[in-house]
């Protein structure tokens, strides 16, 4: 379970996270939605360690994220970023294996390869993908490799930072099915971050709407259209009139 | 009036802000060299992209720079009637000065920039986050195998160029200058010392590590986008060389001040 308490985080004057509280239980799928530079990638980041809170406490199964070993904590993590974030230094399976091939959870090099096809073909690649490089790839395929390579040592935990950003319609279709899939079959506690409503129906078990640098509203999904709440409602219907201010 | 020293306090502070970072920086580097896990392909990969790579640039700089030498000293050597110094001068000043310096230039021209595109790109693009949540330091994946390759590679570069920059001498003096080649090569040898050949390879490792440590300290710090890759790269190269310059005046102060 991931408890989010009391979190505050500024950058300078710039205050992002104003109190953010969050509970999500185990095996569940969180949706994080909320408008551009509302902090919800700083409160992911947060969650890994890569952001360190002014305030508030962070625990991941009753463990501070401050205090926890980082090798083990983060071994417990994969995570698809947005623009996929792949090395562009090295083939595709080493990619995928990158975990493998070093570290506490590292392998023989051949068994690391094969679990990294085994990997791809599982996001819906064919082996031949393996010794090519992330340049010779499309966006869609990165993030395939992307996604591969986030559940490739088997996390308990996985995050997903805008998975369907500069995808077109159909390949994120894609995307969330194999997300929702994923997840479900490796009883998976996700954490996704969104503005693509689309991807918030399809791999949302329950959805918290970040504003202000608070969790304005979180409930489960089938809640989310008649919950009433007015910061969610002007969200997911896109209007310009509503709390939110739009900036012309 | 005010204004103007307090943007002189300000510039004076930035500078001392930016020193600071950068001494952390270094000690950091240093901690994590002496703690594993140690990244060995990362390291030969590094050394053959720093040194092996670099050979042909400080070879042509230090070939050209051995034969301009020995037309300068030859020239100027007419003047007290001590045109026989050439091989002896060129070869001192090869080894004591030029070869460093101008490999040591050479190299944070071809390698900060790179290093620092490099690691300013692939901060950028989260792939330094992507390490971290791979349960992988950056400091130990990118920084030391670069660092260590850095200092291990450019000593040797600088040798090499050494021995071209003193071949060209040898080219130039032979063939335009009128020296017999065995006296060249004779003369060469005869006046040097020990301490002639350890201080420039000693300058060309402090110069390596100088030059690797400024393209990642700047590739780590890169600003977003394309704009701040670019400001990164240039941050790089121009903060490498200037350190290379005052590097080399303090450690020949050290060396040859007696």
């Amino acid at each position: 379970m991931i408890i989010l308490d009391n979190v505050h985080k500024a950058f300078g004057p710039n205050k992002i996270l104003q109190g953010v509280n969050l509970t999500i239980p185990k095996g569940e799928s969180m949706v994080i939605i909320g408008g551009s530079g509302t902090g919800k990638s700083v409160t992911l980041k947060s969650v890994l360690g890569l952001v360190t809170p002014d305030s508030g406490t962070i625990s991941v199964d009753g463990i501070n994220v401050l205090d926890a070993d980082r090798d083990a904590f983060l071994a417990r993590f994969g995570m698809l970023f947005q623009g996929a974030a792949l090395f562009d230094s090295m083939p595709v399976w080493q990619n995928v294996a990158f975990r493998l091939l070093r570290g506490s959870l590292k392998r023989p090099r051949d068994e690391a390869r094969e679990i990294a096809i085994e990997k791809l073909r599982r996001v819906g690649l064919k082996p031949h993908v393996a010794d090519l490089y992330p340049a010779e790839l499309s966006g869609g395929m990165q993030k395939r490799v992307g996604l591969a390579r986030a559940i490739a040592a088997d996390p308990e935990i996985i995050f997903f930072d805008e998975p369907t950003t500069g995808l077109d319609p159909i390949m994120s279709g894609v995307i969330n099915d194999l997300i929702r899939e994923i997840v479900v079959e490796m009883g998976a506690t996700a954490m996704t971050i969104t503005h693509d409503m689309t991807s918030v129906r399809a791999i949302a078990d329950r959805v918290a709407m970040l504003h202000d640098g608070v969790i304005q509203w979180t409930g489960p999904v089938k809640e989310m259209e008649t919950c009433g709440d007015p910061y969610v409602d002007q969200f997911i219907h896109g209007r310009a009139e509503g709390p939110i201010e739009a900036v012309r | 009036m005010i204004k103007f020293v307090a943007s002189i306090g300000r510039t004076v502070l930035a500078i001392l802000a930016s020193v600071g970072r950068i001494s952390t920086y270094v000690g950091q580097t240093l901690m994590h060299m002496v703690r594993g896990p140690f990244y060995v392909k990362e390291f030969l990969q590094a050394l053959l992209s720093i040194g092996y790579y670099s050979l042909p640039v400080v070879g042509l700089t230090a070939f050209f720079t051995g034969g301009a030498l020995a037309l300068q000293i030859y020239s100027g050597g007419a003047r007290f009637s001590a045109e026989t110094v050439v091989p002896s001068i060129v070869a001192i000043g090869m080894l004591r000065e030029l070869g460093p310096v101008l490999g040591g230039l050479m190299v944070a021209a071809r390698v900060a920039s790179s290093v620092a595109a490099e690691i300013g790109t692939m901060k950028v693009t989260e792939q330094i986050d992507a390490l971290v949540t791979l349960s992988t330091h950056p400091m130990k994946y990118l920084t030391v195998p670069r660092v260590l390759a850095a200092t291990l590679s450019v000593p040797i570069l600088v040798g090499v160029g050494d021995v071209i920059g003193i071949m060209g001498g040898y080219v130039v003096g032979t063939t335009r200058l009128g020296f017999n080649p065995a006296t060249y090569l004779h003369n060469t040898v005869e006046f040097l010392e020990f301490w002639d050949v350890a201080s420039g390879l000693v300058k060309g490792a402090a110069f390596g590590f100088i030059v690797a440590v400024m393209g990642c300290y700047y590739g780590m710090n890169s600003g977003r986008g394309a704009q701040g890759v670019g400001q990164a790269t240039k941050s790089a190269v121009v903060a490498s060389s200037v350190m290379i310059l005052a590097a080399n005046y303090l450690l020949t102060e050290a060396f040859f001040s007696a």
